[in-house]
């Protein structure tokens, strides 16, 4: 058995982070990889594609019914889906209460004392959710845990802004757990130069634009069905896209320590590649002007 | 210059030179030595207390719990988070009470939501809902409950208030959610002020009813006095002697609704001022009872004090309390003193206390001829400092926010005969070869307060300086022959 990789999907709320790592995940068990998927966002729809139907069995959610989370076992909270993929979903509180981020690292202090780590396993995957607001949600790349962070990110100034200040977090944990980040995985907004801008932010952070997404509706065609691109359509073009970036991360090679930019930096890099020159001329002016 | 403000100096100055440079320097602003006729008592005070120092100081749950709320007996008070706050803090502060417990008074029970990992994680707004059910069914005769916040109900942002204003609907009680979660502020002080906040949102603004009282020339309420080994009681006789009609004690000893008739005294007699001066004020603007605060410790500051309050009455108090005086506690007072001087008479006297007793008790302690050299708060303001120096008439170190590394050197250094301060203190200073008194508790005696209590005070202080035992502590091999 190879070693076991754990790796963790970051980037903005709302960018498709969950569909990009479910549809990649399943293009790797395609090509007979095992893996696991630790949901870690409360509203637990990080393995709804794989399992066909939103994960009703949340480790936080078992735990508040059986008293503790030690009153849990493995089996309990342990699902499988689409080619054999074990999904495990840490669960939380309904938004405005309580803490989400406790939640993950309750969960996954619960998986690791369990042994769940300890199958056959070649990949473990995060699914983790928005921005790293508090610690609870760095739990994945702390000492231990995920060693190769992917992040999702698009032309959009936010999700630009997001996958810096994301860098940021791997940047503080990256001496002490070895936390390395293994690329930007760019899921298209069709915005100007989007790939150029993105492949360029990489650089800056030391690392590479490991693939680009194109848009295509048959994802959310599929994803109407809770279904993958490669289970719904393993024809289309753009299961082939999933399997690309699915190639690229299991043969990946390139591992940093990211240099995040400062806001100047990330506002020039913008200015330069999302700006088209006729409209950057009125730009701070006046219309009668 | 006097030869005390030298060696105080020095004292100082040998305390201070162990510190880094940075500490050293913040330490120094909350260190002064006060001589007689001193206008201004510039001691920095209510700042946060240096990392890397043992501070004395509690946290804002523990003001809120442990003082203002906590003794109010009829009402359940809820430790609002993970056990620990509630557990280390049951069996109260000794505030003493009459009522059945369990039944109609709780003081002395621990009610706590013990906080799991889950309700972290999903909040514990609906737990503590089903608390308050359960209490309800539990102690049908409360009048009301108080929901004390630990830290993390701040952190994951509970709505407490929320709950406490569906529940009460519900239960048709007081329910009064206080935000004293302890990582709030410098000291113990922020949660006092926030009770008194609470007192004022959640009992005066909601207007809750009182028990009726007869309106009467001569109420007055007794607040800030937390009954510590029957306090309240001794101080309360005075009064009552005094021919004054006190429909209102509080915290100790007290119920709801003596804290919703506070409002219907003549006037407010403020005990401790530190802990429930905001009220005291805010009861001052809003219903006009103006307040007052008086000493009870000692005959000097318990006849000053009768005379003051005499003042705000009619001539027939007055007079009573004159007769009082010169007929009655006086020549009981004296014999006390006359027992006691002359074993009392020179020693010397460290205090070390909370917000207010640092000051209250010195005149109680020059009343046995006793010398107070260095007195010092834990969580003062700068208006307790400036109400110190009524007290001093003689060269005094004041301290805020003593180190534990300072207390040491002062046992060392200063060699008092007696140390007064707290639980955490008292084994330091006793293994030093010290005397020491509780001056948070009373050692488990009391009361202190008022004409009973002088005597036990002069009794437990020269039980205190002159025990056997402090004749002992050198072993026999070390005496030389």
């Amino acid at each position: 058995m190879a070693k076991l990789r754990q790796i963790a999907f970051y980037g903005k709320g709302g960018i498709g982070k969950s569909t990009t790592s479910q549809n990649t995940i399943a293009a790797m068990a395609e090509m007979g990889k095992k893996v696991m998927i630790v949901g870690c966002d409360p509203k637990a729809d990080s393995t709804r594609l794989i399992l066909h139907t939103k994960a009703q069995a949340t480790i936080m959610e078992l735990a508040a019914e059986a008293g503790s989370v030690e009153d849990l076992e493995l089996d309990d909270v342990l699902k499988e889906g689409f080619l054999g993929i074990k999904c495990v979903e840490a669960g939380g509180p309904e938004p405005g209460v309580g803490c989400a981020g406790r939640g993950v690292i309750t969960a996954i202090n619960f998986l690791e004392e369990e042994g769940a780590y300890e199958e056959e396993l070649d990949f473990v995957s995060y699914d983790v959710l928005g921005d790293v607001v508090c610690g609870g949600f760095a739990m994945p790349i702390r000492e231990g845990k995920a060693q190769e962070i992917y992040i999702v990110a698009s032309g959009e100034m936010m999700a630009m802004y997001a996958a810096n200040n994301i860098s940021r977090g791997i940047l503080k944990y990256a001496n002490s757990g070895g936390v390395r980040l293994g690329g930007i995985i760019c899921n298209e907004r069709k915005t100007d130069r989007e790939r150029e801008l993105v492949s360029e932010l990489a650089k800056r952070l030391s690392s590479q634009m490991i693939h680009f997404v194109p848009r295509d509706n048959v994802v959310q065609h599929a994803e109407l069905r809770r279904m993958t691109v490669v289970e719904y359509d393993p024809s289309c073009k753009q299961a082939d896209e999933y399997r690309a970036l699915a190639n690229k991360i299991i043969n990946n090679q390139l591992f940093v320590i990211p240099t995040p930019v400062t806001m100047q930096e990330l506002e020039d890099l913008l200015m330069e590649y999302g700006i088209l020159k006729e409209d950057d001329e009125n730009i701070g002016k006046s219309k009668t002007a | 210059m006097p030869e005390k403000t030298t060696v105080y100096k020095d004292f100082i100055e040998d305390t201070l030179k162990e510190y880094p440079e940075k500490s050293k320097k913040e330490r120094a602003k909350h260190i002064a030595i006060i001589e007689p006729g001193d206008t201004s008592c510039s001691v920095k005070s209510n700042k946060k207390s240096l990392p890397g120092v043992m501070t004395i100081r509690g946290c804002a749950y523990a003001g809120s719990k442990g003082v203002v709320w906590g003794p109010v007996k009829d009402m359940v008070h809820i430790s609002h988070g993970p056990v620990g706050c509630g557990q280390y803090s049951w069996g109260t502060r000794r505030n003493y009470y009459n009522g059945i417990t369990g039944i109609n008074s709780f003081g002395m029970m621990q009610i706590t939501s013990d906080f799991q990992e889950k309700d972290i994680v999903f909040g514990g707004d609906k737990k503590l809902s089903k608390i308050i059910d359960e209490l309800e069914e539990m102690f049908p005769l409360s009048k009301g409950i108080s929901i004390q916040s630990e830290c993390p109900i701040g952190l994951i942002g509970d709505d407490i208030e929320a709950v406490a204003r569906k529940k009460s609907e519900e239960i048709k009680k007081t329910i009064i959610p206080v935000r004293c979660e302890g990582f709030r502020g410098v000291s113990q002080s922020l949660g006092h002020h926030i009770a008194n906040d609470a007192l004022r949102d959640w009992v005066y603004e909601k207007d809750v009813k009182g028990a009726d009282v007869e309106d009467s020339k001569y109420n007055v309420a007794l607040m800030g006095d937390y009954n510590i080994g029957g306090d309240a009681w001794s101080s309360r006789k005075i009064l009552e002697d005094m021919g004054l009609k006190v429909i209102s004690q509080s915290t100790g000893d007290s119920t709801l609704s003596e804290l919703a008739n506070i409002k219907k005294a003549k006037l407010v007699l403020l005990h401790c001022y530190r802990s429930m001066n905001y009220v005291a004020r805010y009861l001052e603007e809003k219903f006009q009872v103006p307040w007052l605060e008086f000493n009870f410790f000692g005959p000097t500051q318990i006849f000053q004090s009768m005379r003051k309050i005499a003042e705000h009455f009619d001539e027939k108090i007055k007079e009573r309390t004159e007769y009082l005086i010169n007929e009655v506690y006086g020549p009981k007072l004296q014999k006390i003193t006359d027992k006691y001087f002359p074993k009392i008479k020179g020693k010397k006297v460290v205090l070390y206390v909370g917000g207010l007793r640092p000051r209250h008790i010195i005149p109680a302690f020059q009343d046995l001829g006793a010398e107070v050299i260095m007195t010092g708060y834990e969580f003062a303001h700068n208006d307790d400092y400036q109400r110190t120096l009524e007290y001093l008439n003689d060269t005094t170190i004041i301290v805020d926010d003593m180190t534990e590394y300072e207390l040491e050197k002062t046992i060392k250094k200063l060699k008092p005969d007696l140390f007064g301060s707290g639980i955490k203190e008292k084994y330091q200073v006793q293994k030093s070869g010290v005397p020491f008194r509780q001056m948070h508790s009373w050692d488990y005696s009391g009361p202190y307060h008022g004409i009973d209590g002088y005597e036990i005070f002069a009794k437990d202080v020269d039980m205190a300086i002159n025990g056997y035992i402090w004749k002992k502590i050198t072993p026999p091999w070390e005496k030389g022959a």
